[in-house]
């Protein structure tokens, strides 16, 4: 199906399955095993330009939007979902700076996350807070020309590997969801370290760890907008980040439905391709089904948010529910059809099916994402009754 | 630091197909890529001027039209310029009428200090143009080159052979083919591929080459293609297993009967 991509879009997803092809492919069992993180498949990336397709020209990048970035996060997740967030989660890293940052700020921190050179992370989560961003507890207490950095975010992407941090911190003014603050930090600044990597289930070529802040001096001029936009800037990173997303789990599911299909039409039983049974032909059609819808959803959503659309909360959640959900479904039916085989590590879909859980649980659980349909959609049928009458 | 690297369009299959009417490689439904050796090749070119800090790196081919992808696929890799050497004269041409012909398209190009190419191409495997090509420049040339340093307008190069490998030191320019162990290629990147759609291919044709109509093509070419065919496929070997003395039991009436002349069951 055509999706109407750009020729410099199709010269993007070329190159991206090409480094999934031939540089991921053969890495991804191995680095799924040990937990490794993916540093030659990120010098690759660099040196092909992946980094910058989402950021500005003028910051060194290639000027391209959420659509781009989508595209490229889709077809590294095809081949693997755990190595393509060495390039995802560096831009959800990066969004509250080309989101919010000074010019300065920006000519600063962008260059070197869009060459590639340096990856970007973003940190919100922490032991009392995820979905209720407001229950956060690091604090950044404003101390002559720096603020002060205490307190430890968990399950951080990237987390170890990135040189830069979008942290969300408590600074001194206000509480709740307006006390909040975010700045960048970088590797190395004294009082910063890093505490436990964590054993997952998926995704397990990517970092995901904690940072640790002891007395962390961060540079006043290191914060991102006003003290108390912290909670703004982090839910439009999300709104920007969440298709993302999705599209890494469009990529998932993709990758396990080619695997199943071609399975499906090698594999003999009673004499016959099991691809010509009715049972299996219909999980496949369902599948495929499901991908087309979702990767229709992302890429409209993306081109609605790159024409600089205002009110993309809804939709960006939309697309990350939607596409999540028919990742978990597409890469669990893609076991299924493979039967024995797929349940075995030999083959790459049982991994794909643990990859595309997470997609269903981080950047906003798909609960949280439905409160926010839920209530855009009430607020709008409130506004739409009240104009009527 | 300048540069030529010569490559070969061939068809994307280490499998050849051959019309046994024709004796011509069969192409159609065959995808078109970059000899594979050649790649090697642009890479090393890459690298010496990267390393030389300035020069310039010319891709050339000779063939039809078409080849001009694979010349735009090596300015995404980061090559400078590309020339396409194509003319209704130069089809059929064999490998001395091939060499003849990129001799002369590197002659008016003006001859650089290193020429590059692969040790043979994945089709024809004969291993021969390279070394053409030097001969008709009369320039010294190193084949199956495995390391290459260049420095002071001399070249020290490793050429791999079946039991180690040679060390030469030679003058440039000089042409030198390369195995897989070189290097590894880079993967195109972004900006190459932009690059690569706009970029502008040289072509040259006979009348813009100092060249000889009897040394072009079909009728330059002193090789004639009788016949191609498929060889027909070794018998497999047999493996005896067992003890030493099982073994010498059962291996020792085939050797008499190899010695013998009489036909066997096992590989000699």
């Amino acid at each position: 199906m055509s999706y109407f991509l750009t020729e410099e879009q199709e010269m993007l997803k070329d190159l991206c399955a090409q480094i999934a092809r031939e540089k991921i492919l053969p890495v991804r069992a191995e680095l799924d095993e040990s937990g490794e993180f993916p540093w030659e498949v990120v010098k690759v990336m660099a040196a092909s330009d992946i980094y910058g397709v989402y950021i500005p020209e003028e910051y060194g990048g290639f000027g391209g939007g959420v659509l781009e970035m989508c595209i490229a996060t889709e077809e590294l997740s095809k081949v693997c979902g755990g190595i393509a967030l060495a390039f995802a989660a560096s831009a959800l890293g990066a969004y509250p700076i080309l989101l919010f940052a000074s010019d300065e700020q920006k000519k600063k921190y962008l260059p070197p996350i869009a060459s590639g050179e340096t990856l970007a992370a973003f940190a919100l989560t922490e032991a009392n807070a995820g979905s209720d961003a407001g229950a956060i507890e690091t604090r950044a207490e404003l101390d002559g020309d720096a603020y002060v950095l205490n307190g430890t975010k968990q399950w951080i992407t990237n987390g170890g590997e990135a040189g830069i941090y979008t942290v969300v911190a408590r600074t001194s003014k206000g509480t709740g969801i307006r006390g909040i603050s975010i700045l960048i930090v970088e590797d190395g600044t004294p009082g910063f370290t890093y505490g436990k990597k964590e054993d997952k289930m998926g995704i397990r070529a990517s970092a995901t760890r904690e940072l640790i802040f002891q007395d962390c001096r961060v540079p006043k001029e290191n914060l991102l907008g006003r003290e108390g936009m912290g909670f703004l800037i982090a839910m439009r990173t999300f709104d920007k980040s969440r298709p993302g997303v999705a599209a890494q789990a469009v990529g998932i599911a993709q990758g396990a439905f080619d695997e199943a299909v071609k399975f499906a039409r090698a594999r003999e039983q009673f004499g016959q391709p099991v691809a010509s049974f009715q049972g299996l032909q219909f999980m496949l059609a369902d599948m495929a089904i499901d991908i087309e819808a979702a990767r229709s959803l992302v890429y409209s959503v993306a081109r609605l948010i790159d024409s600089g659309a205002k009110d993309i909360g809804k939709v960006s959640a939309m697309a990350k529910v939607f596409a999540s959900d028919v990742a978990m479904r597409v890469t669990t039916d893609a076991v299924q059809v493979m039967g024995g085989s797929g349940y075995m590590k030999e083959y790459p879909v049982e991994k794909m099916m643990r990859d595309a859980k997470i997609t269903q649980i981080y950047e906003g659980t798909n609960q949280i994402q439905r409160s926010i349909i839920a209530s855009a959609v009430i607020k709008e049928s409130a506004a739409k009754e009240k104009k009527e009458k | 630091m300048n540069i030529v690297v010569l490559i070969k369009q061939v068809p994307d299959t280490t499998e050849v197909r051959i019309d046994p009417a024709t004796n011509t490689l069969v192409r159609e439904g065959v995808p078109s890529i970059v000899n594979p050796f050649d790649t090697y090749a642009i890479e090393e070119a890459l690298r010496i001027r990267e390393a030389a800090g300035e020069g310039v790196v010319t891709v050339m081919s000779m063939g039809p039209p078409q080849v001009e992808s694979s010349l735009r696929e090596a300015i995404a890799l980061g090559v400078d310029e590309a020339v396409l050497l194509s003319d209704r004269a130069f089809a059929g041409s064999d490998t001395w009428s091939t060499s003849y012909t990129l001799a002369a398209g590197i002659r008016k190009l003006g001859v650089p200090d290193v020429v590059l190419t692969g040790k043979q191409a994945i089709d024809g495997d004969t291993a021969q143009v390279g070394p053409g090509v030097a001969q008709f420049l009369d320039v010294p040339q190193v084949t199956y080159v495995k390391k290459l340093e260049i420095a002071d307008g001399k070249a020290r190069a490793e050429r791999m052979m079946e039991d180690g490998h040679d060390v030469l030191s030679v003058l440039l320019p000089a042409v030198f083919t390369v195995v897989k162990d070189i290097n590894e290629p880079r993967l195109p990147s972004l900006r190459g591929k932009m690059k690569a759609k706009k970029a502008a291919i040289t072509v040259w044709g006979r009348d813009d080459l100092e060249v000889d109509d009897a040394e072009l093509g079909l009728d330059g070419s002193p090789t004639r293609v009788l016949r191609v065919f498929v060889p027909e496929p070794r018998a497999g070997g047999t493996i005896i297993e067992g003890d030493v003395d099982e073994i010498v039991d059962a291996l020792a009436p085939e050797l008499v009967s190899i010695l013998k002349g009489e036909a066997s069951s096992v590989e000699a």
